[in-house]
Formats: structure tokens, sequence, C-alpha cells
């Protein structure tokens, strides 16, 4: 029998209730008898956000294989929902059983932006669990935090029992056999947290303590139980290939972010640009066999039923395979009418080719991701895009056809002039001029050429980890700047610009690379009301800056603040396997815009070949 | 080859909303590999249409789609196919050929439907319907509904039916309802064809389609502000609505004739 824990009062009243109701095509049931571990996943974020995530249907087929485990789904109750569920006091539940999070024996929460960080504590909160690790009893879940932000887990140090460092699917097995051998052994949740320390990958952060120094610097970080390791070993799935990988998704009833078959043609990515951490911490660059990828192709479109399949890599042009992978796709499904989506591409003339087939070329709009406007900055941030590339690219796809192109930029990038700045408006026109020397009864009407703009966030792991960041005011003035040069070109009227918010990137900066104590801002922030802050009719920065001023935190030391190669980082205590030494070079590099070969072309030794695998060993056995 | 669907809806997929039953039925085409035909262009889509939109919280054994074949396929074969790939809460009835006219597509002919409404609160009632099934076997997943039947030993209001009766002889029932732009005083009366109490529920059929619609819950506003009116007393309950079946107007102008949207088609064999 499975009753809702939500009343058809409730339901009816709420927006978009299918968020909360369960029982989608590809979600497993289980028989509560015949489990031994409750695993709750959650991303937390709204329903078609979270659902849209590959990570998490990796992990909930990969438990839900083994028969012990019954992993189920938990998403952010939408605001109108938090507000009943506090009036009425209904706890937090998983969507398959109903059932009350607080029941669970783990709770896995993925971390993918730093502005998700308000609506962890939601979880616990509605879940009835409490906010601080160190005062959680045998009656609750073991939290357990994961994904990219998991790489500096500092900020949300308090409110964990656990961290899992790097992919999921080579130390789970372990920790969840390990758990039950503690609880049916009657051991304490401490005893279990030590023994947890030992598995591969796992940080128990009560376990550690930092020290500071009298400016406020770190200055040390150490481990206050005999089973804690010095550091955390980054837990990499080397043969990806044969990795577990989720055939039969959960396909929602209503329409996720991504509503798509998707395929994870690699992991990692060859390129090393200096501002990327995906880039870093999934090294060594590893591909998933290409007829291995065609039977998946073929299986997930027949058991989810998707009209449509995208390809998932960082570089999707880098897959060595991806030519005859594409055209294995189009043969097989065009003519069932499925569609192809190819992100991530290389502009050159095999995409465009390939786009010209799979999509119609009038409505689709062409993508560069340049970063920077001029090659002075592009080489400080090792993208390995030269302006002919783009306007090659550009131009062949003007003359294949398409009017409309996005190019995407950073602000406030490290040694940012006014002039690099300015080059981001010269750069989009210059691809409009381009459109424009097509013979007028040749080309369709007007190009539309849109750029937008980012402002840069030093991330943990990167050469630009110690990068200082910009006040707010002087992000909005890089940002105006860049504005009043659109203004200025020949083609500004076949030119759009777009930026984004500036204080939502401050607050991003502060908890990229915060340490232990900004854990008590994030608290605060959500006692004073925020949620879903990565929502823009959510944001409220008012209360965020109220936060800071409460608990007596600096946010410019976080962002404004020099940081030397010397200084000891929060995150230092974790080995990604990419080198300390490394990202050091790559610093220097940077500032003497010196541009580093990507990984096919030559070895820059960052480190990631110690994992005895990937693109390092390419061609080598 | 056209061809038309008939299924029940019910259990949590009460709250799964008219276009997101459409595109589980777009998906559900796929994995069960039925031989639909597609529109022509840069971005087909199926040829697929429902009959009349079912509101959200509402169950129903009576919903209809049609859609047009690229080959044919046997009834029982597509319906096996089909059920084995639905979501729980989606039960395919049957799956007949029908006329290919255009005029006579479901949306086009839908005229009346069928409704129960029970009291959420006391659902003791409604032997074969899906809906109360359920409710009576204990699958239904609401908690508010099974257990609290249990509680309510008897449905609506005192004297219900005494005053559904009274309701139901009305010549003329007038409503306010809320047009997009206004409100307007309607009389609904000539949407309701039958109106009586059956067992624990109350049966309705009403107008249903393009031209002129009435939706079971206005009715039941309607009755609940006429009964407080003589009652002079609070009645409204929680509603539970089932929508039975859908029919087409077979008749001339003077005179009615309504069938089933399902006797319009022929199985395939």
């Amino acid at each position: 029998m499975r009753k809702l824990a939500l009343n058809d009062e409730i339901l009816l009243k709420i927006e978009k209730p299918a968020r909360y109701i369960g029982n989608e095509v590809g979600s497993v049931m289980k028989n509560l008898n015949e489990v031994e571990v409750r695993f709750a996943m959650c991303f937390p974020d709204v329903y078609e956000i979270g659902m849209s995530h590959l990570g998490i249907q990796i992990l909930y087929d990969m438990f839900n294989q083994r028969e012990d485990t019954w992993c189920e789904r938990v998403y952010s109750p939408w605001r109108d929902l938090d507000q009943i569920m506090r009036e009425r006091h209904i706890p937090l539940f998983a969507l398959e059983s109903q059932d009350p999070i607080k029941n669970f024996d783990f709770l896995g929460i993925t971390l993918q932006y730093e502005m998700c960080y308000t609506n962890v504590l939601q979880i616990l909160d509605l879940s009835g669990i409490a906010l601080h690790a160190a005062e959680r009893t045998k009656d609750d879940p073991i939290v357990i935090g994961g994904g990219p932000c998991a790489y500096n887990p500092e900020p949300l140090a308090e409110f964990f029992d656990l961290f899992y460092i790097g992919e999921g699917e080579t130390s789970y097995d372990e920790l969840l056999t390990c758990y039950k051998e503690y609880r049916d052994a009657g051991k304490s949740r401490r005893e279990f947290l030590e023994r947890a320390a030992q598995v591969p990958g796992i940080y128990v952060p009560q376990l550690y303590e930092p020290s500071y120094h009298e400016d406020g610097t770190l200055a040390a970080f150490t481990p206050v139980s005999p089973h804690a390791p010095r550091t955390v070993k980054k837990q990499v799935a080397m043969d990806i290939t044969h990795a577990t990988y989720p055939l039969k998704p959960v396909v929602p009833f209503i329409k996720a972010t991504q509503d798509r078959v998707v395929l994870e043609i690699q992991r990692g990515c060859i390129r090393g640009c200096r501002f990327c951490q995906a880039g870093m911490i999934y090294r060594p660059t590893r591909e998933r066999d290409v007829e291995v990828l065609k039977e998946y192709a073929r299986a997930m479109l027949e058991n989810t039923g998707h009209e449509e399949i995208s390809l998932n890599s960082l570089s999707s042009s880098d897959y060595s395979c991806l030519e005859e992978l594409v055209n294995f796709l189009i043969e097989e499904f065009q003519d069932k009418k499925i569609n192809i989506q190819l992100p991530s591409l290389r502009i050159d003339a095999f995409s465009l080719d390939v786009m010209s087939k799979v999509q119609d070329i009038k409505k689709s709009s062409l993508t560069f991701a340049p970063e920077a406007g001029s090659q002075r900055m592009r080489d400080v941030i090792n993208k390995g895009l030269t302006e002919e590339d783009i306007l090659e690219g550009a131009g062949q796809a003007f003359e294949g056809g398409w009017t409309k192109v996005k190019l995407y930029f950073m602000l406030g990038l490290p040694t940012e002039t006014e002039e690099d700045m300015k080059e981001i408006a010269r750069l989009c026109d210059r691809v409009a001029r381009r459109y424009y020397e097509i013979p007028k009864e040749q080309r369709n009407g007007k190009c539309q050429i849109t750029a937008s703009s980012s402002f840069f966030v030093p991330k943990p792991f990167t050469p630009f980890q110690w990068a200082t960041m910009c006040t707010s005011e002087e992000y909005v003035r890089r940002a105006a700047l860049v504005k009043h040069e659109f203004m200025e070109q020949l083609n500004r009227k076949s030119l759009k610009y777009n930026w984004h918010e500036a204080d939502e990137t401050i607050l991003e900066g502060v908890f990229a690379r915060g340490d232990r104590r900004t854990g008590k801002v994030i608290e605060e922030a959500y006692r004073l009301g925020c949620l879903f802050d990565s929502w823009t009719e959510s944001f409220d920065y008012q209360k965020w800056l109220a936060a800071f001023e409460n608990t007596g935190v600096d946010a410019d030391f976080y962002t404004l603040r020099e940081r030397s190669t010397d200084e000891l980082l929060p995150w230092d205590f974790i080995d990604i396997g990419v080198t300390r030494k490394f990202l050091e070079r790559e610093w220097e590099r940077a500032v003497r815009a010196e541009v580093t070969q990507n990984c096919r072309q030559q070895c820059a030794g960052c480190g990631a070949a110690g994992f005895g695998g990937g693109v390092c060993f390419e061609g080598k056995n | 080859m056209k061809v038309r669907i008939k299924f029940k809806k019910y259990g949590v997929l009460r709250f799964i909303g008219h276009l997101d039953v459409m595109r589980h039925f777009q998906k559900m085409m796929r994995r069960a590999e039925i031989p639909i035909a597609f529109t022509g262009g840069y971005s087909p889509h199926m040829i697929m249409s429902f009959a009349s939109p079912l509101g959200i919280g509402l169950t129903s054994d009576g919903e209809y789609a049609d859609i047009e074949l690229s080959a044919p396929v046997q009834s029982e074969e597509a319906i096996r196919r089909l059920n084995a790939v639905a979501a729980d809460g989606i039960e395919i009835v049957s799956f007949r050929q029908i006329s290919e006219e255009k005029k006579m597509t479901g949306m086009a002919i839908v005229a009346a439907a069928d409704y129960l409404v029970c009291d959420r609160e006391c659902m003791t009632c409604f032997g074969e319907h899906t809906f109360l099934k359920h409710a009576a076997s204990g699958i239904e997943e609401e908690p508010g509904t099974c257990q609290a039947a249990a509680t309510k030993a008897s449905p609506f209001f005192e004297d219900w039916e005494d005053y559904l009766t009274q309701f139901a002889a009305q010549e003329e029932i007038c409503v306010r309802k809320q047009t997009k732009r206004s409100e307007a005083n309607v009389d609904i009366r000539p949407m309701i064809y039958r109106l009586e109490a059956r067992e624990n529920a109350i049966y309705m059929q009403l107008a249903a389609g393009s031209v002129k619609n009435l939706k079971p819950n206005l009715v039941m506003d309607a009755f609940f502000t006429f009964a407080k009116a003589q009652k002079n007393q609070e009645v409204s309950v929680p509603l539970a609505c089932h929508r039975l079946e859908l029919y087409a107007d077979m008749g001339n102008e003077t005179e009615q004739n309504l069938v089933t949207l399902e006797s319009l088609g022929e199985a395939i064999k």
C-alpha cells in the first residue's frame, strides 16, 4: 500500500503536485522487509532541476542494483509547499515510499553549485534532522555530501557527517557494507564515522580541526582522531566503459530541464582551461567505448521513450570516435524522429555538417564560448581558441545558412584590463562583419549576435585558486564599460549584450573558497529566510548582507584578499591527483599569458597520470 | 488508419495534468513501438489528440485519445504492449479503428460526460469503478480517503438525497461563472442532462466539448449553495470526482442520441 505523504487538499493547492508523488516510469519500488539499508538521494533544488542531473541517476541505479539497499529520491519542496510543511509540521519525505527522510539510514546530498547551500539546510530542517552533525544521534540518518562543491567541503563541514570526494562509482559499496556491519554490531555513530574515515575518498569533518593565524588565514588543518587520514584522495572510476550506467533512468511526468536521454561519452577534459574546475577535478580524461555507447543509446531510447538524445561531456569534439557515434545516431534514429543534441561542440566543418543534418538551421543558433574578448586574455585562461577559429567557424556557419550566434564571456578574469573588456564588444562586431561580407542576395536578412557575460569566480583546484575577485561595484562598472563599447560598434543593431548579476557572484566567491568559519553565515542566512538563492525571484542579497553582519564574517577576506602560493588553503587536505605544484606553475604561466598545450598535444605533467589510465596512457599500450 | 484509444486514469496519476498525460502517451507510444504517424515539416510530432482534458485531481474510467497509425497493429496486441509500458495509474481499455473523417475526431464530437462525485471523507460506495475499487481494496494512496471512510458513516450532509432531488427539479440554476475577462451569471441547468443520487455518490451527466462544457465542481458548488440556503448551515465537504465516460451526440437537432466514443470504433483483428 502506497500512501502519499501529502493529502489531496494540499496537493491541489500547490504548484505542480507531480513534483511530490513519485510513481514515474523507471522509479524503483522495493519491499521494505527485504532491504537493510535505506538511502535517500537528494538534489537540493526543485524537482525539475534535480531530475535532470545525470550523476543522481547513475547513483540511484547503482544503489538499487544492491539487493540490500533501497535508494529513493528527494528534492527541495518549492516555497509554497515549504511553508505548508512548516505550518503543519509535515516531515520531508522521499518520493518512492513517501516515508519521512528521518527514518532513512543515509541522506546523500549532491552539491552542484554554491547557491544551493541554504537549500541543504532546508532539507535537513524539514526532515527534522539536527543541522549540526555533532548534535545528531543514532536516530538520525548519516548525512553525506558529494559532487563538485564537495571539493571544498569546509563551508558545509558542520552540517555533514561525511563527504564523498570523487566519483561515486568506486567507494559506496564499501561504505554501505561497513555501515551495515557497524549498525548490526550495535556500534555507536562516532565509531561508524571513524571507520568510514578509512574508506578511500571519505572525509569526516568532525575528525579534523582547523586553526588560524592572527591575520585570519589557515595555520593548520589537523586530524584529531587516529582514524582520520591526513589527506583524502579523490576517487576515480578508471574504466568508465564498464562502470555502471542507468539504462532505465526515471522518466518524469512533468517536463524536466533535461527531458532526454543523456549519454555520457567521456569524463574529464584534455583542454586545461585555467578557470575550469571540472577540467581539473575530473582528470584524467577517460572515454567510454563507442560500441558500448551505441548499445546504451538504443536501450535507453527504448526504455524511456524519450524523443531526444544528448551527448554529455565537457568537450564533445575531443571524443575520438565522435564522428562514428554521431553518424550512427543519425542513421539509426533520425527516421524514428529522434532529435539529436550535440552540446559543447567546437564549431568547425564537421560539426556544422552534423548540425545541419540534425536541426533546423533557420531556428537554431550556434554557440561559441570564447570566454574572453582579447587573444591575450584567452591565452591567460588557456582557452585554446583563436580569433581566427571563431571567425572561420562563424563564417562557415553563416554561409551554411545560420544567422544566429551566441557568444559566452567572463568578466573579472585575472589580469583583465579595460582593453580586454572592450575586445568583447569588438570581437562580436567582427563576427557580425563576417556575416555582412556575404553578398546581400545570398544572405538571409540580418544576423543576430548575442553575447552574454558572467563574472568569473575562482574555484578550488584550479590554477586561479589564488586569484582575487572584484567588488560588486567594480563588476557592474566592467559590465557597463562593455555595454558602452557595444554601443560604439558599427553593427550595434545586430548585437545584443546581457550580463549576470554581480551580487550572487560575490556569494559564490565566498563559499567556493570559504573555510569552516563561513558555515555560520549560511546558517544565519537560512534563519533569515534565504532559500532557492539560485532563483532570481527568491534571491535576497540584503538578507545575505545581514547574515555576514550578524556573524561578523568579512566577505572581502574571502573574495578580495590576495592569496600567496605559500598559504595553506582550506581544501589542501584533499588530493585530486593533479598536484599543487602543477597548479602553481599554471598560475605563473597564466600571469605571463603563456599557453599550455592540451593533454593530447603534450603532457604537462599535472600528476593525473598517477591514476594509471585515461588520456595519459593513450597510444602507450 | 485512425485509432481511438480508451483509457483509465487513477491513483496518483490524478495529479498529473492534461499536457503531461499527453507527454506520457507520446513516450508510451515509443516504448510500446506503436507505429504512430507523424506530421511533416522540420519538427514532426505524433498525430494524437485527446477528446476532453481532465482536470487535475480527477480520476477517470473513460478517457480518450485519437491517434493515426502508419501501419496497422492488432487491437489486442497494441493494448498488451501499451499496458506493459504504462505508468501505474494509466490503463488502456480499448484500441479501435475509427472513421477517417476529420469531423469525427473525439475532440470534435464529444458532447457529454458522466461523472460520479463522492464525499472524500466517505468513500464506501462505487463497486466496479476503478477509483472506488482502489479505495476499497486499500490501494488508494490518499490518506484522507480510505481511513476516513470509516469515520464518516454517510456522505455529504443529512438528507442530501432529498435536497439533490429538489435541486435537480429547478428549471433554472444560475451560477456566477468566471471567464478569462469577467464574471457572468450563467444558467447551467440546460447543460445538466442527468443528476441523481447513486448509492453514496452523486451521478451526473453534463455537457462536454468545445461548444458547451460544464464541470462537475461547478454543479456541486451550486448544489451546496442551494442546500446551504435551505438548511441555513454550511454543508460543503471536500469532494472526489471521477469521470465515467465520454459521449458523442449522434442525434439530430431535436433529439439527443448519446453514444460512447468507444462505440464508434471497431476492434482491429
